[in-house]
């Protein structure tokens, strides 16, 4: 218990030293920091990527939105029929992927970046039991925060309830 | 009992961006009259006894007697006559009279006389500079409110919103209550969400994706110096600080799924609080600082929940309806907002805490992250106005309801002030 609050609380401290470079911005330019900030700094060590920016298989037949009921995470039918096929790509060439969770603007916002996330993490859950490869898995939830379609239809909405591949 | 009066009031000042509508009233608001502040000196960038008319408009309490039915127009004691304004109905004046004080600065003397008892209620003064004349309104705004109400006026406090444009661009905007002297934040092209006040009204806490993921920062309003203060793996989200402004309350997913953290942040150190493998999130403070209550779907739908920080005991305070999330307490710690969904439709609606009543407080549709005022009286929210993301306010008693729409991108999310 101890122990890993000193850890979290290391982890706050490099967060923190990280930023400290960055710590103070102007009014108007922060959403900059985006690409000059705390992610992308600082690792020109020389190291070699050739190797791992192996030529990716393009899979234009593959479907990589997967849609879900409202304040549902149960994934369909068909959205384990085409997960199991990317699991065949993804086993025999596997990649780092990031699955996307999204809701619709009904609810909560908070509430929903945790519908995001469940659903994100079914779509992970039935890859992983398919053999991918956990650690190459990242899960993001946006929340109501991107639609994919505007407006306060039912149809919008369906649309807006997904997880995206990436 | 409600009047479906629907006034329209748009602000003349071209900087403010938030326009103000009333769309309704109490029935018998309080007749006063506002006479315009007495000023010799060059024309002023501000029309103060204007500002205090939409003010007392705006609370939805008063109904300020227009210039043109005014019989006189007193600045001094001297010039008040009792009966020019009991025979137009009036129950209250307030007169005023601005003199240049050394420095370039301006001073306003202001009185508020009773008239059905024709007796004068108080005399004050303001002083301020040709920038603060805002701020000037605003304070005899909340004398003059207190005085009549016997409630602390909050026309002097300040809201934080975000504002979005498309997907593409998003704002964490500052403004006063009023909607007036916005202000940029923070400008990011990925989301920023959840904005939260600290209690000394210096800092705001909020969510921002800048990173590609969502991570807590906290900023200081003045400087805009900041520091993010998580970034790990899943949530990150609903910061809300503690009443003494040492901690932060939070939803972490680190450890697999949505739990309620306190963040120390003075040390560092965190401390988880919830442990279900349900969602739960959405935290805020019980005033005494002892509990937080929560949202949390352990029940199989979202309910708000309220944890006692030294046992860790839960317990469940919501059972009606089966979508009640987003918690807020009011001032006094008597009544929870939140987000309730009734006939399948998102309202705001409050709960009594000692009986246990739900009033749904609204009738607009899609409304969420409602914020109340720090004199307990009126609740900012989020909502849809044709498909436009507005704000809107409503009092705690649903008798008092006004938007503010923007005039540019979507805007949500409001967090209203405490007391500077």
């Amino acid at each position: 218990m101890l122990s890993s609050a000193l850890k979290q609380s290391m982890a706050l401290a490099v967060v923190m030293a990280v930023l400290a470079g960055c710590s103070s911005t102007s009014t108007t330019d922060s959403g900059g920091m985006a690409d000059t900030g705390p992610v992308s700094t600082g690792t020109a060590s020389g190291v070699d990527l050739s190797s791992t920016q192996v030529v990716e298989e393009p899979m234009p037949e593959l479907n990589t939105v997967f849609y879900f009921d409202f304040d549902k995470s149960v994934l369909k039918a068909e959205t384990r029929a085409e997960l199991t096929a990317h699991a065949g790509y993804l086993r025999t060439d596997p990649r780092p992927i990031r699955l996307e969770g999204h809701g619709d603007e009904r609810g909560t916002r908070e509430y929903n970046m945790a519908l995001g996330e469940r659903r994100a993490k079914s779509v992970r859950d039935f890859l992983v039991l398919q053999g991918v490869d956990a650690s190459l898995i990242e899960v993001v939830s946006y929340g109501e925060e991107y639609p994919a379609v505007m407006g306060t239809t039912e149809a919008a909405y369906s649309m807006n309830r997904r997880v995206e591949l990436k | 009992m409600l009047a479906g009066v629907l006034v329209l009031l748009v602000w003349s000042s071209a900087r403010a961006e938030l326009t103000i509508e009333i769309t309704q009233g109490l029935d018998n608001p309080t007749p006063i009259a506002i006479v315009p502040f007495g000023w010799g000196g060059a024309p002023l960038a501000e029309d103060v006894s204007a500002i205090v008319e939409a003010d007392l408009r705006r609370s939805g309490q008063f109904r300020p007697l227009p210039t043109s039915d005014m019989l006189s127009l007193p600045r001094s004691s001297g010039e008040v006559f009792y009966r020019d304004w009991s025979i137009l109905g009036t129950e209250y004046l307030l007169i005023g009279n601005m003199t240049a004080a050394p420095a370039g600065a301006l001073k306003l003397e202001f009185e508020l006389y009773d008239i059905p008892s024709r007796k004068p209620v108080f005399k004050r003064e303001v002083t301020g500079n040709a920038s603060q004349l805002r701020d000037m309104a605003h304070l005899v705004s909340d004398a003059v409110y207190e005085a009549i109400t016997n409630i602390r006026g909050a026309f002097s406090t300040k809201i934080i919103y975000v504002e979005a444009f498309g997907t593409e661009r998003f704002r964490l905007m500052l403004a006063d209550a009023d909607g007036a002297r916005e202000r940029v934040l923070l400008t990011s092209k990925q989301p920023i969400m959840s904005p939260a006040w600290s209690p000394d009204g210096k800092e705001v806490a909020y969510v921002s994706f800048e990173t590609t993921r969502p991570a807590i920062f906290r900023q200081v309003i003045a400087t805009a110096e900041r520091q993010q203060l998580t970034n790990f793996q899943g949530l990150n989200g609903a910061p809300a600080w503690s009443p003494d402004g040492k901690k932060l309350a939070m939803v972490l997913s680190k450890d697999g799924n949505p739990e309620i953290y306190v963040l120390e942040i003075a040390t560092g150190v965190f401390t988880r609080i919830t442990r279900h493998f349900a969602i739960d999130t959405e935290p805020n403070w019980t005033s005494d600082g002892k509990s937080l209550v929560f949202t949390s779907d352990r029940g199989g739908k979202p309910q708000i929940y309220q944890v006692a920080l030294a046992s860790g005991r839960v317990e469940r305070l919501t059972f009606e309806g089966d979508y009640n999330a987003r918690a807020r307490l009011s001032p006094d710690g008597k009544t929870l907002v939140m987000v309730h969904r009734h006939r399948g439709v998102f309202h705001i609606a409050t709960q009594d805490l000692v009986r246990g009543d739900i009033r749904v407080l609204t009738q607009t549709t899609l409304d969420e992250s409602p914020s109340i005022a720090p004199n307990g009286a009126m609740l900012l929210y989020a909502t849809k106005y044709g498909d436009k993301g507005i704000l809107a306010a409503v009092s705690l008693d649903a008798g008092v309801k006004f938007r503010l729409p923007s005039r540019q991108g979507d805007v949500r999310e409001p967090s209203w002030s405490p007391y500077f």
